[in-house]
Order: C-alpha cells, then structure tokens, then sequence
C-alpha cells in the first residue's frame, strides 16, 4: 500500500455522515478510510448515491462528519468550529468546481485573489503572484477579462490558477470537466498532469472512466464506504492520454 | 483591517454599480428622506423666525394694551356706548405702576386726505414722539413730531411713505398741507417714513396692521381737533364711537419686569370685566409661545421626516434580500474559497452602508439648495401665474426657509444607522446560509 513515511495531505479515518431527511435518516458515509500522501492524484469515483459528493463537501471542510476523523495535515477537521473550517479551506484547499464558480464581477486577476482576501493578504507581491499563476495557466492577455468574456476552458483555467493561489494541501476537483468539451477536456486534464508532476496533490472526483485512468489511483465509493482502491500503472496512464488524444476530433 | 474594509468597500462599490439603476432607486428612498428633514425644519424654522420677528418688532420690553369694539348685544341700542381705554387709566398706571419707563398712546381714526385734486383714504394716528423709538419708525426726510408740538396741539403730520407717494406724486411734501375734509383741518407735512413692513396678526387679539396708509399727528392736537367721538359714515346710515385711546404701549424698565408689569396693569385695569373692550398683549409672552410651538412643529416635522427615513430604509432592507438571494451561489463560492460568516456580513453591511450614505450625502445636498430652489419656485410662478402667486397666503409668498445647522449631522448620522439598521437583517441571512446548499443555487 502507501508508504507510511510520506507526508499525508489528508487522511480519511472512519468517516461517517448521517443526515435526517423528511424523518428517515440517511446514512450517506459508512466508515471511509483512506489517506491521501502529499503529491498524490486520486480520483473518487462512485455511482450517483455512493456518498461521492458527502465524501467532496467533507474534504472541502464545508461539512463536519458525524463521526471518525478527517486529518488535514496535523489537524482533525471534524471538531473544528465554523470560523475555522472557514480559515482551513482559505489555507488548505483548492478548489475546483465543475461549473467554475467564478464571481461575475471580479476580473480574472480579482478571481484568483479571493482566496487570499480572506487571509487577510491584499499586497502588491499577492497580486503579483495572481498574475504569474494567471500566466502559468495561459491566460495571458486576458488578466482583467470578466468571466463572461471566457470560454468555459478558459473559465475553468482560472479556477485553477484559483485553486493554487493559497499553495493548498491538495487541490480539490468536483468533476472539473463535466461541463467541457473533449478538446478542451484534454487541455485541462494535460494541465493537471503537469501540475502533479509538479508536486501538487490533486484529488478528483469524477464519474468518468477516462478521466480517472489518468489518475494515479482510483478510489470507488459504493454505497458509503470505499468498494476498492487501486493503482493505475504508469503504462495505463499513458495509454488512458494516448487514447485521448488519438480520439480528439479534427480540428477544422 | 483597514485594508480589508477599504478593499470590501472597493468591491461593494463595483456589486452596487452593476446595478446602476437598482441601487439608485434604492438611494432614492433615503435621498428623499434625508432631503426632506432638511427641508422640512428649514421651511419650519424660517415661518418660525419670522413670526419672532414680528412678534419682536413689537417690543419684547413692552405690554400692549387695546381698545376693542365689544360684541354688538353688549352695547346699549339707543344713542353710543363710550368703551375702550381711558386717558386717566393712562395717567393712573404710568402714576401707580414703578416699573412703567414710559407710556405710549395711539388713537387711531379713518379719515380721507386731500392735496389739491387727489382724495386718499388712510388712517390717521394720534401719537406721542416716543412712537417713533417703540416702533422703530425709520424717517426718510423731514422729522417726526416732537414733544413741543404735542404740547402746543400744532398742526403737523408726517406721512407714511405710500401716504407721501400717492398725495404728492413726483412733489415734496414736505411743508405742504394735507386737507382733511370729515374735520376741516389742514395739516403741515414735517417728515416722511420710510416704508414699514405690515404686521402680521398675532395671537388673535392682536389684528394685523397695514401702516402704509398712515398719517401720524399729535395726539393731543388729534384730542383737540377731532375729539373722542366720531361719526362715521357706514351703508348710508351714520355710526357713531366714542372712545378716548385705542391703545396704550407701556415700555417697562427691563424685560425681567415685563410679567409682573403685565399682572399690575390687569389687575390695576378694573372695571373692563363687564364690556370687554380691552385686550392685555405681551409680546414677550408671545415670543415665548412661538418658541414653545416652534418645539412643537420642528418635533412634528422630525417625526414625519422619521417616518420618510424608515421607509427608506424598509427600501434598502427590501433590495437588499432581493439581492442575497440574487447573489446566494457567490456567497457560496466566497465561504468555499474561505470567508468567514463575519466576513460575508461585512459585505453585505459594507453595501448598505453606501447606499444609505450615498443617498444622505446627496440627500443632503438637495437640502442646502433649499433656499434657491424655493426662490427660484417662487419667481417661475410670479412670472408665469401671477394670479395664482397673489392667491397664495402671505407666510408662502415670503417664506425664506432657514436651514437648521444641527439638521444636517443628524440627517446623515439618521441615513447611516438606517443603513446598518436595515442591513444588517439581509447580511446575516446571506451569512447563515449553508455554503453547499448556497453554491448549489442556480
């Protein structure tokens, strides 16, 4: 399995989440375990009720678990208070949405800064950073577009360029291309490779097999706890890319 | 920290005027009240002035005492009830009463006066030269009448300005005669008024006054000319009057003796019970009432320009839920990249905050250009309507509002907490929603 000296972005320890929904109460996770070393890419996978996105908003810090332990670096999230969930996922986590989730009125630059807003860091090297990571995801050029100026890959671009600005723990992607197109789907995919390779950890959820083959790792959830958890080979992986790009529609 | 709430203020600025038109309408609820407060008490404060004007140019120092016409069923039918003041009540309170510096006497008659072919109808006035002082005549040329010819009863008179313009047009009077025809007398021009503002009716028993039609002689030559009775010629049939003073100014020593004066001289003022035909007024007392109805009115005015700020402000909270709602998936976007609930309330409270202030500002604005706006109001109606204008009640056709210092602070310190008043309802529900359910809002 995963070798314990590595450092854990975070580690999922019998994780459970009951909600109580029109008096029946719901057991959406059922004792997750599973741990994500730092530089890791992992996509979750599940059926649509295999409690894949409990699983999201639990790693996200945007919903405390009912019962076990969600460590994010040293820190148990699941006794933290409001205020302080608020102040881990401006630390410690990267998000990426499956519909962007940009705000309307902010520029590219602006969009990228939020995180760091609410830390407090509004200076001149802050702003400076949002620009160089707004250039590493190419979107030169368009510094103080709005969102409605962009293409959806472009959008997305941005949310990651987001995503990195606060240096998080890991990256966490909610269907990051559900809402793009092959091409494009490709462009984006390339650019988490490469963020990886970097040394970011990337966690991904998805419900698509040719975008988890590009993983490191699959984890499957079905019905609240993980079904299996395995490798993808180096070898796998490249032919998963290779694939996608043979099948990439001609450009016209 | 600074920072921070410069920066939220940055970005509510850049929220507000994606909605230029939104957030003005919404401005508009306390542009309206902000404006009307200073409106509203200016306007208050000028009537008010003015009538402590008035009320003061009648002496705060001085008690005034009337003769009144008593109601018809009190007067005998056959021949003419004497009624009024007396010329030994006057001798009596300047004698009995410490406190009196001086007394003035007034009779007043209405007479027609002639100079060669042009015939005027006016007010003759018997006096003494210490009217002059009391109403602070302002003399144009000439003199008033002086203590000698009172004495020796001559045969002067000093005209009231509109007096000298219609009987001398284009002349000087001055040492020319004015014929009075009812009486046979001729009277020797010694001094012109400047013109003098009309007085208004004060407290109900004081009549207003319109002195442009006055012509002042000495009383004591009036007592000796005319005498107290006077015929007078109504619907054809003749009235006659007997009466010796119509009013009787008493100037006290100070204005600290002015009430007791006033208790003195109405208990020293008996038998009046009966007829009713005099009216005891204290200008000080007077002056002290349009205070006190002063108070009244700025309390009224400030709770109806409350009321047009509550509205307001119900305006903002009502945009402001409209735009929570609106805005639900970036709140949810913001708490997932990191705000606090504090913070998302500051935004939202940030936002009001500079509608309501941006509407008071202007507000406030509309309030000082008060003055112009209302003469400006004034003349376009002068010019284009001029019936409508003379229609109007004299208090409007003169109304100079003055603007309240005081109004404008509260007027804006009002705008602000009506802001973090009615913002702070829409802010903490924008920050209590969950951040998923918030992010999966459409």
């Amino acid at each position: 399995m995963i070798s314990t000296t590595t450092r854990m972005a975070c580690s999922v320890r019998d994780l459970k989440k009951e909600y109580v929904l029109k008096g029946e109460t719901v057991r959406a996770l059922r004792g997750v375990f599973f741990d994500v070393p730092e530089g890791d890419y992992v996509a979750i996978m599940g059926p649509s009720g295999s409690g894949k996105s409990t699983l999201l908003n639990m790693l996200g810090c945007l919903d405390q678990p009912t019962s076990g332990q969600l460590l994010l670096g040293d820190d148990d999230v699941a006794t933290m208070s409001d205020d302080q969930l608020a102040e881990v996922r401006s630390r410690r986590i990267g998000f990426v949405f499956q519909s962007y989730n940009l705000i309307q009125q902010l520029s590219v630059v602006e969009n990228i800064q939020v995180p760091l807003f609410y830390q407090g860091k509004l200076g001149k090297k802050e702003n400076d950073r949002c620009i160089e990571l707004a250039h590493m995801v190419g979107l030169d050029g368009r510094l103080s577009h709005r969102p409605n100026q962009l293409s959806g890959g472009q959008q997305q671009r941005v949310a990651i360029a987001r995503s990195l600005v606060n240096d998080p723990y890991f990256i966490l992607a909610d269907e990051p291309t559900g809402n793009l197109d092959s091409r494009t789907t490709e462009e984006i995919l390339q650019l988490f490779h490469r963020l990886n390779n970097e040394g970011r950890t990337i966690i991904l959820v998805t419900h698509e097999d040719e975008v988890a083959k590009r993983a490191k790792r699959v984890v499957r959830l079905k019905d609240g706890v993980v079904q299996w958890d395995r490798l993808n080979s180096e070898d796998a992986r490249r032919e998963a890319a290779e694939h996608a790009f043979r099948n990439l529609p001609v450009e016209s | 920290m600074f920072v921070m709430w410069y920066r939220t203020l940055q970005l509510g600025i850049k929220s507000l005027w994606l909605h230029p038109m939104r957030s003005l309408l919404t401005m508009l609820g306390i542009f309206i009240g902000v404006a009307s407060v200073i409106w509203l008490l200016a306007i208050s404060e000028g009537i008010s002035l003015e009538a402590q004007r008035q009320i003061a140019s009648l002496g705060a120092d001085t008690i005034i005492i009337r003769s009144v016409k008593p109601p018809s069923e009190k007067l005998s039918p056959q021949g003419v009830t004497p009624y009024g003041l007396k010329r030994d009540e006057l001798d009596m309170l300047v004698s009995t009463i410490p406190t009196i510096r001086s007394a003035l006497p007034i009779r007043e008659i209405r007479r027609q006066f002639q100079y060669e072919n042009v015939t005027i109808d006016g007010r003759l006035v018997g006096c003494t030269p210490e009217y002059a002082n009391v109403t602070r005549l302002k003399i144009e040329s000439g003199n008033f009448i002086t203590d000698a010819e009172n004495f020796r009863r001559e045969n002067v008179c000093v005209l009231a300005a509109k007096v000298a313009d219609r009987l001398f047009p284009g002349k000087n009077p001055i040492n020319k005669r004015v014929y009075v025809p009812e009486s046979k007398d001729f009277y020797r021009v010694i001094g012109i008024l400047q013109h003098r503002n009309a007085s208004a009716a004060i407290g109900g028993s004081l009549a207003a006054q319109d002195f442009s039609n006055d012509i002042y002689i000495p009383i004591r030559t009036l007592q000796q000319r005319i005498g107290d009775t006077v015929a007078m010629r109504r619907g054809g049939s003749f009235e006659g009057e007997i009466i010796e003073l119509n009013q009787i100014t008493l100037i006290t020593r100070s204005i600290e003796e002015v009430k007791t004066t006033a208790a003195l001289v109405e208990n020293a003022l008996t038998g009046h019970e009966d007829l009713q035909d005099i009216a005891v007024v204290v200008p000080l007392e007077l002056l002290e009432q349009a205070r006190t109805t002063r108070m009244m009115f700025m309390i009224f005015m400030g709770l109806v320009a409350a009321i047009s700020l509550v509205v307001g402000g119900i305006g903002i909270m009502n945009i402001m839920l409209a735009t929570v709602t609106e805005r639900t998936r970036e709140i949810g976007i913001r708490r997932a990249l990191g705000a606090k609930r504090s913070d998302i309330v500051r935004q939202f409270l940030v936002e009001t905050i500079v509608l309501s202030v941006v509407g008071g500002a202007s507000g406030i604005v509309a309030g000082v250009i008060c003055n112009p706006a209302i003469s400006l109001a004034r003349d376009i109606i002068k010019d284009r309507f001029p019936q409508t204008f003379a229609a109007l009640p004299e208090v409007v056709q003169k109304l100079t509002p003055t603007i309240v210092p005081e109004s404008i602070p509260i007027a804006f310190g009002i705008s602000v907490v009506v802001g973090v008043i009615f913002g702070l309802y829409p802010a903490i529900r924008a920050a209590k929603m969950s951040p998923i359910e918030a992010l999966r809002h459409e």
